[in-house]
């Protein structure tokens, strides 16, 4: 293995953002709305385009307020298909999101000759070369750095009201909480984290990061602040591991197929696939600590 | 404590229509809770008995009418009305412990932002002691039976320590010990000048438990102390004919019948 710089500051962006990302992916799991984040990712779309037509660059604040923007008209605008059209939230989001995505494709389509946009980019990012900086600091390790921050300190301070407007929003509501305004908080808080990480690890990490280390800490933990920490962990794990498992297994696979190189493997995307295998792992361990608790009690009640 | 005196009406609901789409829930309902009772909303399936105690606090949109809390509007005097909700309507199995759950009673004191200390965390166990489940302070709530549940939630409302306590269905499915311990709740609350209004589906129960009562299908068809309202008739008019529900309904009027008379022999 062939260890750089490059690898160093590729893990710890991938560490920061993977861990930026599970955060408010936690609080989105116990709203059921884990999907959201999928939907987000293809709504911010029209969002970054819709900025860019306006302001003409591909500036960073632009483009986050696009996609803000396009975050909150998604919550609302799903809020709204649910109320109006008596749906089901699932299949008003997925409604929601699905055009929002095509509106998006149309202006970019209008747009083409103005600007470039990678497909493979979009959905895999760039960690690779986004690391690559004149700067002591990559540029992307700053905003991943400070992402991870912002949504911590968030978190720390709504983490009461976050708790009560997931587990009772009724009850939010009558205390004077609007369970309906937490949430959409949150939105805006997972729409901002989803376009910060979008430029750099691409849709799939975010997506994944969103809702995987949340669903495998949810298998390990009943505790609300360990679920937090153990989905920080994972996610952290992935990143690390995942950009492991992206120079190694490149060599690997080549000499699978008589070659000494198979090339570019996307980290990103290999982080993505970690958080996967986390999750397995974490599903076989509850299965089978569960199969023995019952193999247990079954014992126990035959002997007594 | 207020007295009848300065709030003659606890909560008064008037003219109150409130629609899902085109389907209307609760038609020109006009209900009132007198102080320091125990007051029951019955009536059939679908016939609007948590969608009026939802309106009143704005948890659905109201089409037409208005609703006062002590002569206010429900907003300026939140910390006096604690609600308890139909205990499906959480997820039991969210990461939260019973205490924790108790605790959340007291947010709205606490205001935003501030953590749950353990001033308010002893208060939430207090009210655990008083529902019967001083030992399951720390259990993550999936592991509590759905009687427990309920309790856990009842103790959540008594840590709100408000004036008005609205229940939706508190004894529906729950076991015999449960039952018991929310009747005996109830009872301290009323004997400490609170009054508590209860969705409530068991007929059989009202003459025993309740002083007051309420005869709702979508339009309030009687109100009143449960010794004029709660009769054959009444209960004709709210339920239709329908003949199971008739015969229930005989038996209740019976009970209601012995429980006063044994009132009045007292």
């Amino acid at each position: 293995m062939n260890w750089t710089g490059l690898d160093t500051w590729i893990v710890i962006t991938g560490v920061l953002i993977c861990m930026a990302c599970a955060l408010p992916g936690t609080f989105l799991m116990l709203n059921r709305q884990s999907m959201l984040g999928d939907g987000i990712s293809h709504a911010v779309l029209p969002g970054l385009a819709v900025a860019f037509l306006l302001t003409n660059s591909r500036d960073i604040f632009p483009m986050a307020a696009g996609a803000v923007a396009a975050g909150v008209l998604t919550a609302v605008l799903t809020q709204m298909v649910q109320r109006f059209g008596q749906v089901e939230s699932g299949a008003a989001l997925g409604v929601v999101f699905c055009g929002l995505f095509a509106v998006g494709l149309i202006l970019i389509r209008v747009a083409s000759d103005k600007v470039d946009l990678d497909a493979d980019c979009v959905l895999y990012g760039s960690i690779e070369t986004a690391v690559v900086d004149v700067n002591l600091v990559p540029r992307v390790a700053w905003i991943s750095g400070g992402l991870l921050i912002f949504n911590a300190l968030l978190i720390a301070f709504f983490y009461k009201e976050l708790r009560l407007a997931a587990f009772d929003p009724a009850l939010a509501t009558t205390l004077g909480f609007n369970a309906n305004a937490i949430r959409l908080g949150l939105t805006v808080v997972a729409s901002v984290t989803t376009v910060l990480a979008f430029e750099s690890v691409g849709s799939i990490l975010v997506i994944a990061m969103l809702v995987v280390p949340a669903a495998a800490a949810s298998l390990l933990t009943h505790k609300l602040h360990w679920l937090l920490a153990l989905a920080l962990v994972l996610a952290a794990a992935s990143a690390v591991l995942g950009h492991i498992g992206a120079i190694t297994l490149r060599r690997f696979v080549g000499g699978l197929f008589g070659q000494s190189d198979l090339g570019a493997t996307s980290s990103a995307a290999m982080m993505a696939v970690t958080a996967g295998v986390l999750f397995l792992i974490c599903w076989l361990v509850t299965a089978v600590r569960q199969f023995a608790n019952r193999r247990r009690v079954a014992r126990d009640s035959h002997r007594s | 404590m207020h007295t009848a005196e300065t709030t003659p009406l606890l909560l008064a609901v008037r003219d109150l229509n409130v629609a899902y789409q085109s389907k209307v829930v609760v038609w020109d309902a006009d209900f009132d809770a007198p102080f320091g009772q125990l007051v029951a909303i019955v009536g059939p399936n679908g016939a609007g008995k948590s969608t009026l105690i939802k309106a009143a606090l704005g948890l659905v949109p109201i089409a037409s009418g208005s609703v006062r809390f002590f002569g206010l509007p429900y907003a300026e005097v939140r910390h006096r009305v604690a609600y308890v909700p139909q205990r499906e309507s959480v997820d039991w199995d969210f990461p939260v412990s019973a205490v924790d759950v108790v605790a959340m009673g007291l947010y709205r004191r606490l205001g935003w932002c501030l953590p749950v200390r353990r001033r308010e965390l002893d208060l939430a166990r207090a009210a655990l002691v008083k529902v019967g489940l001083a030992d399951y302070a720390s259990r993550q709530i999936s592991q509590l039976s759905g009687g427990q549940q309920q309790r856990v939630f009842l103790a959540r409302a008594l840590a709100q320590d408000a004036d008005l306590y609205l229940m939706d269905e508190p004894f529906a499915s729950v076991d015999a010990a449960t039952e018991r311990a929310i009747v005996e709740v109830l009872r301290e609350l009323r004997a400490s000048g609170r009054t508590v209004v209860c969705v409530h589906h068991d007929l059989p129960t009202v003459p025993e438990y309740f002083d007051h009562v309420a005869l709702l299908n979508m339009r309030v068809v009687a109100q009143g102390p449960v010794s004029s309202t709660f009769t054959a008739e009444n209960l004709r008019k709210t339920y239709g004919a329908r003949l199971t529900l008739l015969e229930e309904a005989a038996q209740a009027v019976e009970r209601a019948r012995v429980s006063l008379q044994h009132r009045e022999e007292r």
